[in-house]
């Protein structure tokens, strides 16, 4: 292969990992939520609200740390509110879920507005002296933003605590049944709110990942569907972190090749590749719902179902 | 895409709007598709309002209602203003035609104006810039300022107002450099920064070092900006989220067009027409430039600029060659406006195909 098409190549997968970052945390901390029983359609709302959140305090304190935090806090905020009207007052899941996304972006434009289109310089990507700089792998190693390291780390956590910690254990009972669980002595709601309000928190940093990273800059509606697709990738992923990931990357390398395909001068229809990530989605649903057993061993038993205690 | 909120929005404003008010000052209403933030169409739409408030004073009385749906919608919003006595309304996006259209139907007292549409009637009235000129002179600069021969186009639908911005702005281009050509990558969407800003970066991982956009988020400049090519902006000066790489922006300028159409309605001679601005009519203006134009380019685009409002330049005046080298306007004729208003072909230097609708 020649260099130029090497270095294409490293762009082009530098690309994919930068856009399937946002899914990658909404959707592992979606995962978390609907591990406990819990489903939350409200992603999209809570990723706006962490990506204004983040983008304001960036905006004024001038620290990126403290942005974060601030979207990690706005987006578990929110869904303490979904947490509060499901769990504690037994509305239903479903349309609380996509009330909270019409709120989200509701109060996340109105907080918005005086931030509207300001420019923030951005976090860049990291540059260690040396390392960077190793052709291919450098880049592809070493080059990420901070954020998609921390994304990294986070699946890792995920993984070892959901299989081998006791607490992944619990918290996978409770979404299996949370009457047996409850019989057994754990705290139902409580665990369910620390899932869902972890699922807030990681829609935030989702959030935060584009309005101070991806497009460094506050702009409503911003995450553009980003949201739902997340919500679907945790059913395209039956239920493990490890192939959200891996949906995440495959969603974004497709919208990222398909603009390179273009810059090439591909004759391809721009509306047929701006379908492929959900008709990806729709096709991977159709797969494994005839994989009874496979969505079985997965699926939360207790998934959207409130819990009573009789 | 479902926009509840947009509802809500819209019904909070119309309360707003229609709060009372004092009934000596003509009435003035405006309707907007999007926020006014800080740049884009919207924006440039409400720099003119603030400045006929500023010109006539105490004469007339503005409102606004922003951010409305094209459709059902805004046929209430305009409905509402109309029956709220304004006089003027100027409803600002394509997809207000029918409402705007409809509505007028049933107060033939008052006027309107509508932005970019085809229908008129006696009290409706349409306008559209030239923004292709601007385009021109946008091409200009970049075929002067680009090192690689090849500027990257980042676009979002094949409709014929944006086909002829492309090919506008390449042969502009090619009018001072020859060589180069324009890379387009087409988003599907008016507004998806994320999206905007990976085509950005897909055109000048593949060699684009001047960027353009039609579409309306400022992530096009950023992206140029934090990869140290050029990029020119487009609607307003986003000079601020691209300090270093905005060269200059093609923006519209709607303060004389409005200015003018206030002082007829006051006047009582106001009468429906269509108006295709460009240079001339001060509708379309280039922002300032950046300290790395030189000066040469500069002298290039303002002797283009007076070629173009003295009428000896069109951009597409003949010969103008399709991509196959087809000549589609000969030597010595200008394409017509009906032409440029349905233009679906890409002219010579743009690389790739057109998609089809």
């Amino acid at each position: 292969m020649s260099p130029d098409l090497i270095d294409g190549i490293v762009v082009i997968l530098l690309a994919t990992v930068r856009a399937g970052t946002p899914l990658v945390f909404a959707a592992l901390g979606e995962l978390v939520a609907e591990r406990s029983g819990v489903l939350n359609l409200g992603v999209e709302g809570m990723m706006l609200v962490g990506a204004v959140a983040g983008f304001a305090a960036a905006l004024g304190t001038g620290s990126y740390a403290l942005g974060l935090l601030a979207a990690i806090a706005a987006g578990a905020a929110l869904a303490l509110v979904f947490g509060f009207l499901t769990l504690t007052m037994r509305a239903s899941q479903v349309p609380t879920g996509l009330a909270l996304t019409i709120f989200g972006i509701g109060l996340s434009t109105f907080v918005g507005y005086p931030v509207q289109d300001k420019p923030l310089a951005g976090l860049k990507p990291i540059d260690i002296p040396g390392l960077s700089d190793i052709p291919v792998i450098g880049p592809l190693l070493f080059g990420h933003d901070l954020l998609i390291y921390l994304s990294l780390a986070i699946l890792a956590a995920l993984l070892w605590f959901l299989y081998r910690s006791k607490g992944g254990l619990i918290l996978r009972a409770v979404g299996e049944s949370a009457e047996s669980a409850d019989a057994i002595g754990y705290p139902v709601i409580a665990i369910r709110y620390a899932a869902v309000a972890f699922g807030g928190a990681m829609a935030g940093l989702g959030g935060a990942y584009l309005s101070l990273v991806y497009t460094p800059t506050w702009a409503e509606q911003m995450t553009a569907g980003r949201g739902w697709i997340a919500l679907a990738l945790v059913v395209f992923a039956t239920w493990k972190p490890g192939w959200v990931v891996a949906g995440a990357y495959l969603f974004g390398g497709v919208t990222i090749v398909q603009l390179n395909l273009q810059g090439w001068g591909f004759d391809v229809s721009s509306h047929l590749l701006s379908m492929l990530p959900y008709i990806a989605t729709i096709v991977v649903l159709v797969m494994i719902s005839r994989d009874e057993t496979r969505i079985k061993l997965n699926a939360p038993a207790a998934l959207g179902r409130p819990f009573f205690r009789s | 895409m479902l926009r509840p909120t947009a509802l809500l929005a819209a019904a909070a404003a119309i309360a707003f709007a229609t709060t009372g008010q004092a009934a000596d000052p003509l009435k003035i209403g405006f309707v907007y598709v999007s926020p006014i933030g800080s740049a884009g169409w919207t924006y440039q739409h409400d720099v003119a309002r603030k400045h006929i408030e500023k010109v006539y004073g105490d004469k007339i009385k503005t409102s606004y209602v922003e951010k409305v749906p094209e459709g059902a919608d805004a046929e209430r919003v305009i409905r509402q203003l109309a029956t709220s006595g304004h006089k003027l309304i100027f409803t600002t996006s394509f997809g207000y035609m029918d409402p705007t259209i409809k509505v007028a139907k049933r107060f033939p007292k008052v006027h309107f104006e509508h932005a970019t549409g085809y229908k008129r009637s006696k009290n409706v009235a349409t306008y559209i810039a030239r923004f292709y000129e601007g385009r021109y002179l946008a091409g200009i600069v970049a075929g002067k300022m680009t090192k690689s021969n090849v500027a990257g186009y980042v676009a979002a639908f094949p409709i014929p107002e944006v086909v002829r911005g492309i090919n506008a702005f390449v042969r502009g281009m090619r009018s001072v450099n020859p060589k180069a050509t324009v890379r387009v990558i087409w988003v599907s969407s008016w507004y998806d920064p994320g999206k905007e800003r990976e085509a950005a970066e897909a055109l000048i991982g593949q060699g684009a070092d001047v960027l353009m956009q039609h579409t309306d988020s400022t992530a096009v400049v950023q992206a140029a900006e934090s990869k140290g090519v050029y990029a020119i902006g487009y609607h307003s000066d986003m000079s601020k989220f691209g300090p270093k790489a905005h060269l200059t922006a093609s923006t519209h300028d709607w303060r004389g067009y409005y200015e003018a159409r206030v002082k007829m309605a006051l006047a009582g001679t106001w009468k429906s027409g269509a108006i295709w601005g460009g240079i001339k009519e001060g509708m379309v203006k280039m922002a300032p430039f950046n300290m790395a134009v030189t000066d040469d380019v500069k002298k290039a685009v303002s002797d283009a600029t007076e070629a173009i409002r003295n009428g000896k330049l069109h951009p597409f005046a003949g010969p103008v060659k399709d991509q196959d080298g087809k000549v589609r306007i000969p030597a010595g004729k200008t394409m017509s406006d009906k032409d440029l208003s349905s233009m679906s072909w890409y002219v010579e230097g743009v690389d790739g195909k057109l998609p089809k609708k």
